[in-house]
């Protein structure tokens, strides 16, 4: 213990500093780590949202388990995050590497891509959907056969929509990502590239793909954990229909806690959730050896 | 340009194909695909937004009939006039009020913890808390909502302005600690010691030095999460219930809702609601795409 007190005391000047993320610490503590334990401890509870909470211990997680919801959510949760992820990574890698030119007239493209970024998913949803209505929409008023169908009223197609829209608005996030990550790689790799005669598709494969690794990987990981809260585009856009077509996690449990009334298996779900999110976030930091935040504060 | 080219090479004998890029090593090829890609996803942003905007001033008599992607011969502003009748005034000081009293604190504080955590990394406590901020990167926090809402009922906000401040700071302060810990710790450590050796506590220091060094890091913080905030849509749909506490997205949707037959109508509140966040995009570009850049991809 002496030899605690004895640095402690030579320090003293610093012993401010605690205090100074106090306020940060209780904020956050009380509205983000509580919630997260509340939300496990809700889960073994039964709750309609208005009345008296009862502790009915493992009632909602057998519910929820024997629910073939659940696998089907999380089914619709897995493909939402892999196609899109798939869909996006590609076109966001290409378009990085596009941006990062140094034209001017790139820099005037860089700014629109922008754009969808800037709204809300609300107002994105809401305009899609009435831009997509087979009957008054974009396609109907073109009179184009291709482009009238039911886009929102068929599983496969409102799927597709799903992706299309969250494509829309992410990849030039992405691409922004991959474009300061281009830019990054020295030109000198190039330069003795070009030297050893590599074409350009050579040089995209052996030079620019492997320096933007860990590009990837933040890029990666930022998309599939996001991928797990699109909640409010999905809400407006099919309210997770046609049926439960396009019924992800978060919306099984908006859905389960605040229209069914069922806050039990709701925690149930968001639970499932947070380990998901957690698992995937650790899966892919070990991937990459490093993730989006840790590499920031140890590497600076 | 590549059709030609190709067919004057064609006589050529297929070993020469690669001869004449070898003999100019120093330009670089065009990115053929890149630029293609490039103006394709230029179409794809650009008509769904032209679209919206040019529809948005069309009567809805003409929406029906007219081409769709041609702008209306007589405008009109009678869409507008129906969503700012419809209290979207009362709605855009809602989001205003939700946006800047949870933008403030939320960084304010944030400064402060990442000075702390910069400044005082050799304490354990502080490294403690570092790592749980990051935890909050990693975990959705949108799975937190259902105890939340029980919070907000429990201190008797639910259905109020500072129901939506309060997680919404919260759910602000992991990315803004990290990055304005960042940034922090680009500040020379010598500057921090000459304060020292003037008498400077820490109070001092972090606002009379941390802060005006990282002035940049903290204004793109701050649209960032503005940005954030501003779009929310969750939060109000959960934590509100009457019209005059609804924030843009959320009332956005019920106008839809009441509306939405009235496509142009709809179109206009979604052009108005969005009016706001690129009036800041033109002004903090810069700003925005510096820090969402330092943010993610350093």
């Amino acid at each position: 213990m002496s030899a605690v007190t004895g640095p402690a005391q030579r320090r003293r000047p610093r012993s401010a500093l605690p205090w100074l993320a106090t306020p940060a610490l209780v904020l956050f503590v009380g509205f983000a780590v509580v919630p997260l334990i509340g939300v496990f401890a809700l889960s073994f509870t039964t709750w309609d949202g208005i009345g008296s909470i009862r502790a009915t211990g493992l009632t909602s997680w057998r519910k929820v388990l024997t629910d073939p919801g659940l696998p089907h959510a999380l089914w619709v949760t897995f493909l939402v995050m892999a196609v899109s992820w798939a869909v996006q990574t590609p076109l966001s890698i290409l378009l990085g590497t596009f941006l990062a030119g140094r034209q001017r007239y790139r820099a005037v493209l860089g700014v629109v891509y922008l754009i969808p970024l800037m709204l809300s998913s609300a107002a994105i949803a809401l305009a899609y959907k009435a831009l997509l209505d087979p009957n008054f929409g974009l396609g109907a008023g073109l009179d184009i056969q291709a482009l009238s169908r039911d886009w929102l009223g068929r599983p496969g197609l409102a799927f597709g929509v799903v992706i299309f829209v969250v494509s829309w608005q992410f990849i030039p996030f992405h691409s922004l990502i991959y474009q300061g990550g281009v830019q990054q790689i020295p030109k000198s790799l190039y330069e003795a590239a070009q030297l050893d005669g590599a074409g350009r598709v050579r040089q995209f494969f052996s030079i620019t793909l492997p320096q933007l690794k860990y590009t990837i990987i933040t890029s990666s990981t930022l998309m599939v954990v996001g991928s797990l809260t699109f909640f409010d585009l999905i809400f407006i856009l099919t309210e997770g229909g046609p049926g439960d077509a396009t019924r992800v996690l978060a919306l099984d449990m908006y859905k389960r806690g605040f229209q069914a009334s069922l806050m039990g298996p709701a925690s149930v779900i968001a639970v499932i959730l947070v380990l998901v999110g957690l698992g995937l976030a650790l899966l892919l930091r070990r991937l990459g050896g490093r993730d989006a935040g840790a590499s920031q504060l140890e590497g600076a | 340009m590549t059709t030609t080219l190709t067919k004057t090479r064609r006589p050529q004998k297929v070993t020469q194909h690669e001869s004449p890029r070898r003999s100019r090593p120093a330009t670089r090829r065009r990115n053929w695909l890149g630029g293609l890609a490039g103006w394709l996803w230029l179409v794809v942003v650009a008509v769904p937004l032209y679209w919206t905007l040019i529809t948005s001033f069309k009567a809805r008599s003409r929406y029906y009939a007219s081409n769709p992607l041609v702008p209306s011969t007589d405008p009109t502003l009678e869409n507008y006039r129906l969503v700012i009748e419809s209290d979207f005034l009362q709605y855009f000081l809602n989001s205003v009020v939700v946006t800047v009293g949870a933008v403030v604190p939320a960084v304010a504080v944030s400064f402060m913890a990442a000075y702390a955590i910069v400044r005082g990394w050799r304490m354990r406590v502080l490294r403690a808390m570092n790592g749980l901020f990051l935890m909050g990167l990693a975990i959705p926090l949108q799975a937190t909502i259902i105890p939340v809402y029980l919070i907000i009922i429990k201190l008797h906000l639910y259905d109020s302005l500072p129901a939506l401040i309060l997680p919404s700071i919260a759910f602000a302060i992991p990315l803004s600690v990290l990055v304005l810990a960042n940034f922090i710790r680009d500040v020379p450590k010598e500057l921090f010691d000459s304060m020292r050796v003037d008498g400077a506590n820490e109070w001092t220091t972090l606002w009379r030095l941390a802060a005006p060094l990282t002035r940049p890091a903290i204004l793109t913080v701050s649209i960032f999460n503005a940005l954030t905030i501003w779009n929310g849509f969750l939060l109000p749909l959960v934590l509100t219930q009457s019209p005059d506490r609804r924030t843009l997205p959320l009332a956005l949707w019920t106008f839809q809702g009441q509306y939405g037959v009235n496509v142009p109508a709809v179109l206009a509140a979604v052009v108005l609601t969005t009016l706001p966040v690129l009036v800041l995009y033109a002004f903090g570009r810069r700003q925005l795409l510096s820090g969402l850049t330092a943010g993610f991809s350093r």
